[in-house]
């Protein structure tokens, strides 16, 4: 087993660059380049098919790119697996059979040079209540504890989670995502791809949104949600003209719907003045950011397809 | 280098698996039995019946474990698992390693059920007798371990019972397990270029003594080589693929 030095590393942990991948004639990844600073929380982000978990695989050397480079602590891919500066857990997967998961975790702590507690992984990942179980006798969701527990008992730099709530209700969804801070709290970098825009928004300081097959945007979830502007303001407002309130500072666009109009805006600060100053009478006020939602919706439409 | 405490979970992982612990043991017991047991004590030619019968059984029994144990990979594959492997510095060496040590176990405790049931029906051997047996025996099953590996990376999980079962019945009936299928001539030729063969014939050493021939050792390490090339051939194959 390899025992290389730990100190010997770059600023950077993963330093990825020109990845391109094809399957076939189906191009998976067209040119991913990144970069991701020590003790950051990364968000992969886009729908399905966008290209996240071959970019994943390409990043820890489980699938060979056809193009670029990758280079994790300045090590080939490879390297950083031996050196068990890696954990890992990928999107679908169970478990074997005949060992309880206590038993289990203990196996795979041994084969890292420098594991983390089995009881700790057990605790912070949840999987302690079933600690005696067999692994043939888990639910979804429980297994999924354990392989995160699998993850963890690395006590790796770099945890890579792919899609990793899938298979888990909305409390182990919360529950698994405090525990993964728990985790990055320790100084780890932290990679995860999702297609849960909430998860990237409340968990990432960085999201890369990617969409068939590329890189649209890259940054903090604020900046991400400033791309395509500001936030929507929802009132009560009857019988009002709808040209008079496009005249609002800030306004980009206006709807109505029966009583209900729906402004748009770049500077919702600005409008809610003038239109608390302008209309006294209006009601029932929400501003709500544009939020991801829409953010993603515009940027991850297939350039190819809107192309005329 | 095999990790200790991956390889005793390993192992506690095969113990638990009882029905491939019972498949494994039962088969080759239940068969000696049922074809030397009502011939206790009879002997023809000068060679005792169930003592020709234990030996045979007992290298039939050993391949099944050595290849059956190899062949679990692709149970493991199927789920997922050796994709998880992967990405944890496990060396593919010491995977295999274990397990190939977790078939010899199997093989081993295959090898005490037929001493004991054969003991119980009078076959008396010498210590020096058992210990050239055994290690003979273990070194024919070499190419077996790695032809249980290859198949756990070239079959699916739902092809693997009838492929080992066809595999392993062939190898030990040309090898002449059950008794022997020629003893001249160009086939007889052919058979003794089998591995099974000479697992069948490293059994007989208790019948007639001695070792094994210069050409049982050439044919052995051969077939374990060209093994070994095509399954890390497949090995690779496989693991570019997912």
């Amino acid at each position: 087993m390899t025992d290389a030095p730990r100190g010997e590393t770059s600023h950077d942990t993963i330093v990825a660059s020109g990845l391109t991948k094809s399957f076939g004639v189906v191009r998976a990844v067209r040119g991913i380049n990144l970069k991701l600073a020590r003790s950051s929380t990364v968000a992969l982000l886009g729908p399905n098919g966008a290209g996240k978990t071959t970019t994943i695989d390409m990043l820890i050397g489980l699938t060979q790119p056809d193009a670029g480079t990758v280079s994790l602590f300045g090590r080939s891919p490879r390297d950083a697996v031996k050196a068990g500066m890696i954990g890992a857990m990928t999107q679908t997967g169970q478990l074997i059979e005949y060992l309880s998961v206590r038993e289990l975790v203990t196996m795979m702590a041994a084969i890292y040079p420098a594991p983390l507690d089995v009881e700790e992984a057990l605790r912070i990942s949840g999987a302690e209540d079933f600690a005696e179980r067999q692994t043939r006798k888990l639910s979804g969701g429980e297994t999924q504890r354990v392989r995160f527990a699998i993850a963890l008992v690395a006590d790796a730099e770099l945890l890579v989670l792919d899609e990793p709530t899938v298979a888990l209700d909305v409390e182990g969804r919360r529950d698994f995502w405090s525990a993964m801070r728990a985790f990055a709290a320790r100084g780890k970098t932290v990679i995860f791809a999702t297609h849960y825009l909430e998860e990237a928004d409340a968990y990432a300081d960085r999201i890369v949104l990617m969409s068939h097959g590329r890189i649209v945007a890259d940054g903090a979830p604020t900046e991400i949600k400033a791309t395509v502007g500001g936030r929507i303001i929802r009132a009560t407002l009857p019988d009002v003209d709808l040209t008079s309130l496009q005249a609002l500072r800030g306004v980009t666009t206006v709807d109505r719907k029966g009583d209900a109009v729906t402004l748009n805006c770049s500077d919702s600060d600005a409008t809610l003045r003038d239109l608390l100053t302008a209309f006294p009478q209006v009601r029932d006020i929400e501003v709500r950011g544009a939020g991801l939602e829409e953010a993603f919706l515009e940027l991850t439409l297939d350039p190819d397809e809107a192309a005329p | 280098m095999i990790e200790m405490t991956y390889l005793r979970y390993e192992v506690l992982r095969t113990w638990r698996n009882r029905r491939f612990l019972l498949f494994s043991l039962a088969f080759p017991l239940v068969l000696f039995l049922a074809v030397a047991g009502p011939h206790k004590g009879v002997i023809e030619d000068g060679v005792s019946l169930p003592l020709y019968w234990m030996t045979g059984m007992i290298a039939w029994g050993s391949m099944v474990a050595v290849i059956s144990s190899g062949a679990r990979i692709a149970a493991e594959r199927a789920v997922g698992w050796t994709r998880q492997l992967r990405i944890t510095p496990l060396p593919t060496w010491s995977y295999f390693s274990a397990k190939i040590f977790c078939g010899y176990m199997m093989a081993l405790l295959s090898m005490i059920v037929l001493f004991a049931a054969g003991s119980l029906i009078g076959v008396r051997l010498d210590v020096t007798q058992w210990l050239v047996m055994i290690g003979l025996l273990l070194v024919g099953l070499v190419p077996f371990a790695v032809m249980g590996i290859m198949f756990g990376h070239l079959l699916k999980l739902d092809s693997l019972g009838p492929a080992i079962g066809g595999v392993t019945s062939l190898f030990a009936l040309l090898g002449g397990a059950y008794g022997p299928l020629v003893t001249s001539g160009f086939l007889f030729d052919v058979v003794k270029c089998l591995p099974s063969y000479w697992l069948v014939q490293a059994g007989k050493t208790a019948l007639v003594g001695g070792g094994w021939p210069l050409e049982a050792w050439v044919v052995v390490a051969a077939w374990s080589l060209v093994l070994s090339v095509l399954a890390v051939r497949v090995y690779q194959r496989d693991t570019k693929r997912i």
